[in-house]
């Protein structure tokens, strides 16, 4: 027996929809758990007591302020060096043998696995140049983990500025340099911000290369030289050798929270941009 | 092929003083140094990577190194074949899930759906690819895990459970990439085949999975490149044991788990083994990325000659 096309079509849409329906389902448990389970333990002491018995009892304080240096510090990095690459792949050479090296290392880079650059961290910034499990081989490392993607919306961004602006910008007498930083990059600002928060996003999650270069100390990180523990990692190790399950829950929530803030603000930046190009 | 933008170019630096044309040149010159340090970054990890790692592959011996199943690293055997398998079954059972949940998205959200609900459901997806892989691990250890154990059997740390906990990892990037193959796909094909008088759901399987094919696979094969280099939920659920698993429910270990697992104890030979399985994941990983990027490539190609 032949199914009529529509029997056909109507039973595809709706199986989609279940799986489609199950992906929402499955984020929206995700973070109703989690939340459920850990913003009862987050008090304002948690947030702001250094931990005790590592990690039993008291706050994680040294962790929240171990990953905003670390991250923090990354983006610094990876930002200026992200957009200036995104400027010259536009603005300043035509595509051609270079343009397309380039794009190959970006591409490349950003399929590489998070233990590869802790490896590499670890014995480049780490061990060769001396610097230790710190705070600064991590945000190096990071670094070069969250430039792919500066890198390409960046790059998007300014493709997005119409041309006209530019023609402009030239007509009025401007140099290529003045164009650029004072026309294409003022209009590009908020898709270029998209990309830096997605960035801050990546490095708050990130936990593999972490681990192999920024260390686990469980003190306050006094200099960029100190080995300091970021929320994502203690989260591991304490839910991993079963520290303290309310503790672990508590640190995921703000891991959660921290995550949904940073998606809301791309969310917004990018209706933004969107909204001021168009 | 832009007459105005060259004129405009040429004006500006025709009025322009000596002292401008230099200082545009060392603009330029510090940009393209700049733009370098990707691929600067990239060689650098590749040429460290390997100078760690392939010492103790030579020594060990390549064919031994990747086909024997003896990893005694304190008595200096060092046999990677049980995390190759490792990493392949869980990449694969990854794949089945990312692969029907990511796809039945992106075809839902780019044929059949008002854009209202696409506003609100590309950004959920795109938000669970931010969720910390740690948190999946753990969901994965205190939901999953006690369900595989008490229903199916086994341990319940297993190839199942890493499988499940990677395929909703990879999902987003599936989607998202199938998603740019999907919308990059004319729509003058779709409404042609709609005027020929084919249901939509035809024309979806027929006309637009057909030309957005290339662009399908390179974000499947993406997808695997993430789901073999994942480490911390891995970790967390596959159970880490040395040994070929025979079954969904037997405990593994993947490469990248047995160098995070390891790293920190390890020192001499032991460590510099663990290099070398980062030389063999890099190698995979590579291969995938190529792969991807060309078959992305001959898209683009085909797309411009249209």
């Amino acid at each position: 027996m032949r199914i009529p096309p529509r029997l056909t079509q109507q039973i595809a849409v709706t199986g989609m929809w279940i799986l489609a329906a199950g992906t929402l389902g499955i984020l929206v448990f995700i973070i109703a758990y989690v939340l459920a389970n850990g913003l009862p333990h987050v008090t304002w002491g948690f947030l702001t007591e250094s931990p005790q018995s590592m990690g039993r009892a008291g706050g994680i304080l040294p962790m929240i302020v171990g990953t905003a240096w670390v991250t923090g510090l990354a983006v610094l990095i990876a930002g200026p060096i992200g957009v200036a690459t995104a400027i010259y792949l536009t603005e300043y050479t035509r595509e051609g043998r270079m343009t397309s090296i380039i794009r190959f290392g970006a591409d490349c880079l950003a399929g590489i696995p998070s233990i590869i650059f802790g490896l590499f961290g670890f014995v480049f910034f780490a061990i060769t140049l001396g610097m230790g499990l710190s705070v600064l081989s991590g945000a190096l490392t990071l670094a070069l983990m969250v430039l792919p993607t500066i890198i390409r919306t960046s790059e998007e961004a300014i493709r997005a500025v119409p041309r006209s602006y530019r023609d402009v910008s030239y007509g009025l007498g401007s140099t290529r340099w003045q164009m650029v930083t004072r026309v294409v990059l003022r209009s590009a600002l908020p898709g270029i911000g998209t990309g830096i928060v997605l960035s801050i996003g990546r490095s708050i999650s990130e936990t593999a290369a972490l681990m192999l270069t920024a260390g686990s100390a469980l003190g306050l990180p006094h200099t960029i030289f100190d080995s300091s523990r970021t929320l994502a990692l203690h989260f591991y190790i304490m839910s991993r050798e079963g520290i303290s399950m309310p503790n672990a829950f508590a640190t995921a929530s703000v891991l959660i929270i921290a995550i949904l803030a940073i998606n809301l603000a791309a969310y917004w930046l990018m209706q933004r941009f969107v909204a001021k190009v168009a | 092929m832009r007459p105005w933008r060259s004129i405009a170019a040429w004006w500006t630096n025709f009025r322009a003083s000596p002292r401008e044309v230099r200082k545009e040149r060392c603009i330029g010159g510090a940009l393209m140094l700049t733009a370098l340090s990707a691929i600067s970054g990239l060689a650098l990890i590749t040429a460290f990577i390997f100078k760690e790692g392939v010492p103790i592959i030579t020594k060990v011996g390549l064919g031994d190194f990747i086909l024997s199943s003896n990893w005694y690293p304190l008595e200096g055997e060092f046999g990677i074949l049980p995390m190759i398998a490792g990493s392949i079954a869980v990449t694969l059972g990854a794949m089945v899930i990312g692969v029907v949940f990511g796809l039945a998205c992106a075809v839902l959200l780019t044929q059949f759906v008002r854009p209202g609900i696409v506003a609100i459901m590309k950004p959920s997806i795109e938000l669970l690819a931010g969720i910390p892989s740690v948190v999946y691990g753990f969901i994965g250890v205190v939901i999953l895990v006690p369900f595989i154990r008490d229903y199916l059997g086994g341990p319940g740390l297993s190839v199942l459970a890493a499988s499940v906990v990677l395929g909703v990892m990879v999902l987003p990037t599936v989607t998202s990439i199938s998603i740019d193959a999907l919308q990059a796909v004319p729509r003058s094909f779709r409404e042609g085949s709609i005027a020929l008088g084919a249901t939509e759901w035809q024309t979806t399987h027929g006309v637009v999975l057909k030309a957005a094919r290339s662009g399908i696979v390179a974000a499947v094969i993406l997808g695997m490149g993430r789901a073999v280099g994942e480490t911390m939920a891995v970790i967390m659920v596959a159970g880490n044991t040395i040994d070929i698993p025979h079954s969904l429910l037997d405990p593994v270990r993947t490469l990248t788990s047995n160098i995070a697992l390891e790293m920190g104890y390890s020192a001499g030979d032991h460590r510099k083994a663990l290099f070398a399985t980062g030389v063999v994941l890099f190698v995979i990983i590579m291969i995938l990325n190529t792969i991807a990027l060309t078959v992305s490539r001959r898209r683009a190609g085909k797309a411009q000659s249209r």
